[in-house]
């Protein structure tokens, strides 16, 4: 079967360095045989949209640890909108309370991965649900 | 067949190790030479004869938040509570130079440590703290020779002496590029500001600790405890390197740097880490710089508790790791200690939940007879066993360094940032195989997880700080803080020691991102080559 590799955006919003949890998922990704791109620290929301938009990507995997995600990820969302890349799959980890998931959850982020949370599950969720989408 | 028979025994960092060590392991091993006791060379044992039953080591407790006077209260209610030293921690947008009204900053401002953009709000910081009563550690970076400028022109206001000042400025800007990664300019120029910084000291403030070398952030970022070791280390060989040529002599400013290390999961390894730490240390200050004066040789350790181990899945078990970990920290005969909260993958950490992390601390000087004798661990055949290896293996990563030319070198080609990379994601994989196990990760994960409690970052706290940066702006006097600016941006340019002129921009209340930017302009700013 002639499967169309997944192309994914690793960003990394914000100011904090924190790449660790970036670079093993990344790294993960490209084990799992997907073409992955990654963006780098300290990526602005416009960065990281255009970045998407002109890599023709699939998904959107953001990263942060600073705790700003509740001011970043609904601009993200707009712009991901506005430039109609409805069909991108954006979720997100890092240190990310519980109690904004709701939130984030009803702008557009798929799912949101807490720290700890196992590299194939997060890769299947990739998978099925880019799978399902192209149905 | 049992899984005793299948499974191999590596430390948390991959590092073999036997199911007994004998005298076997330490054949040509030569107490007198290699261990010696503790206060005498090499310092294996201990920095200090008497170690803590001289005095305990240090419990300081890093903290910031929100703006200059929520953390202001937040010091003075620490210093009630009979602490002696502070530890500022700072918000992003001040790592980075960018002022609070910089669209950078938006959602940043105050949420992970305090936000400072000029003299006036390092003066409220300090408001009702007399600078020579306290020691202040300040982590601070990239902007740090412009944050201790703010620091020292606060005392000057305070009509306090600078050759009374006590404290300590992290000013490791290697260990940015390498992971921690709050970088502005590239390597070289930021080593200058690093090398002023000390020679300023080295005159005019004494008594200040001058570089915190941090393997505490490499190991964060995932590296093995040899890397982290053996980075760190070389790290403080480049700045010692730096300095000389700056025209030092090692003896005048090398008794002012101190070291900062991660204590991990991995008991023994950790204790061995910081024995190995100051064996190499003194040998290397010895024997590679000649250093004559004990103090240079002396490698003083700060120590935190891993971040990186605690686990937001069944938060209370971090108590538990962060108790083992400060234990190994005081068998390793560390000077000063923060242990983490509880809560801390999930947020900053509630007051209640800082208090408990700082009980554990007493609990174990008080209360288990750890501190009576010095480095109780000195002569356990495994424990020394593994100082050894772990001493072998950071020199055998200075040989592949000094092969590159130098620490500097090796960044710029990205060797220590690979290295790091690979050992992270291996211990990833080694956790998805579940060859290591982390309860309530991927082991024991069954059982109702009671919730704590999180801290409120106001968000009203961007605005106050950017209404305060407008009034600054318009009350000062602006022609004094262009012309001050001019001859930073002129001096730049030049080889002076930049210290007076920051000072100068700092006195007419110029602000962090507008000193940064004057040095950005001339200096230009660091691209990290991406890769993963």
């Amino acid at each position: 079967m002639n499967e169309k590799r997944i192309r994914i955006l690793v960003a990394k919003p914000g100011l904090d360095g924190h790449d660790r949890g970036a670079k093993v998922i990344a790294r993960a990704f490209r084990d799992a045989g997907m073409e992955v791109i990654y963006t780098g620290l300290r990526q602005t929301p416009e960065q990281i949209v255009n970045a998407a938009l002109q890599e023709d990507v699939d998904a959107i995997g953001l990263s942060i640890l600073s705790g700003a995600h509740m001011h970043l990820f609904p601009r993200i969302m707009t712009l991901v909108k506005e430039k109609s890349m409805d069909d991108v799959l954006v979720f997100a980890g890092g240190i990310i309370p519980d109690r904004d998931i709701p939130r984030l959850k009803e702008i557009g982020i798929a799912e949101v991965f807490p720290p700890g949370s196992p590299l194939q599950q997060i890769v299947d969720f990739v998978k099925t649900s880019i799978r399902t989408a192209d149905l | 067949m049992s899984q005793a028979k299948r499974r191999e025994f590596t430390t948390v960092s991959g590092h073999p190790v036997k199911e007994i060590y004998t005298a076997e392991e330490l054949r040509g091993f030569n107490p007198e030479l290699d261990l010696n006791f503790p206060g005498r060379f090499p310092f294996t044992r201990g920095v200090y004869p008497d170690m803590y039953r001289g005095r305990l080591w240090t419990m300081r407790q890093f903290a910031g938040f929100g703006t200059a006077e929520d953390t202001n209260r937040h010091f003075r209610y620490l210093l009630e509570e009979g602490q002696t030293g502070l530890s500022v921690a700072f918000d992003y947008p001040t790592l980075y130079g960018y002022d609070s009204d910089n669209p950078l900053s938006q959602g940043e401002v105050g949420r992970c440590g305090v936000a400072i953009d000029s003299l006036a709000d390092m003066e409220a910081l300090f408001e009702g703290i007399r600078l020579n009563r306290v020691s202040t550690s300040m982590t601070t970076n990239a902007p740090a020779s412009i944050i201790w400028a703010m620091y020292l022109a606060t005392a000057e206001k305070q009509r306090v002496a600078w050759k009374d000042l006590t404290g300590t400025i992290q000013n490791d800007i290697l260990k940015e590029y390498i992971a921690q990664k709050t970088y502005i300019y590239p390597p070289r120029p930021a080593m200058r500001l690093v090398t002023d910084i000390v020679s300023f000291a080295t005159r005019f403030v004494p008594r200040w600790n001058t570089i915190s070398i941090s393997g505490y952030h490499i190991r964060e970022a995932g590296s093995t405890a040899a890397q982290e070791l053996a980075f760190t280390l070389r790290d403080g060989i480049e700045y010692v390197e730096y300095c000389r040529r700056a025209g030092l002599e090692v003896d005048d400013f090398a008794p002012r740097f101190s070291f900062f290390f991660d204590i991990h999961n991995d008991f023994f390894e950790e204790i061995a880490k910081l024995r190995a730490a100051r064996r190499i240390w003194a040998r290397v200050m010895q024997q590679r710089f000649n250093a004559r004066d004990p103090r240079s040789q002396r490698c003083r350790i700060h120590s935190q508790t891993a971040g990186v181990s605690l686990t937001a899945q069944q938060p209370y078990n971090n108590v538990v790791r962060v108790a083992l970990q400060a234990l190994a920290a005081v068998l390793g005969g560390t000077q000063s200690l923060h242990t983490n909260s509880l809560d801390e993958t999930l947020s900053l950490p509630t007051q209640d939940s800082v208090r408990l992390a700082l009980r554990t601390q007493q609990i174990i000087a008080h209360e288990t007879g750890v501190a009576n004798t010095v480095d109780p661990l000195g002569g356990s055949y495994m424990v020394e066993a593994l100082t050894n290896e772990l001493e072998q293996a950071c020199l055998d990563y200075f040989s592949r360094i000094d092969s590159f030319g130098g620490m500097i070198e090796a960044i710029e080609q990205g060797f220590p940032q690979r290295e790091i990379q690979n050992a992270s994601y291996e211990f990833a994989k080694l956790m998805e195989r579940g060859e290591k196990l982390i309860v309530g990760v991927n082991a024991f994960t069954s059982g109702d997880e009671a919730p704590v409690e999180i801290l409120e970052i106001d968000d009203s706290i961007c605005e106050r700080q950017c209404g305060k940066l407008e009034k600054l702006r318009a009350s000062r006097d602006n022609r004094r803080v262009e012309e001050n600016l001019s001859k930073l941006d002129k001096a730049a340019r030049g080889r002076d020691n930049l210290m007076p002129f920051i000072l100068d921009c700092v006195r007419s209340y110029a602000t962090l991102g507008e000193i940064c930017d004057t040095l950005r302009a001339v200096f230009s700013e660091y691209q990290e080559p991406v890769s993963f």
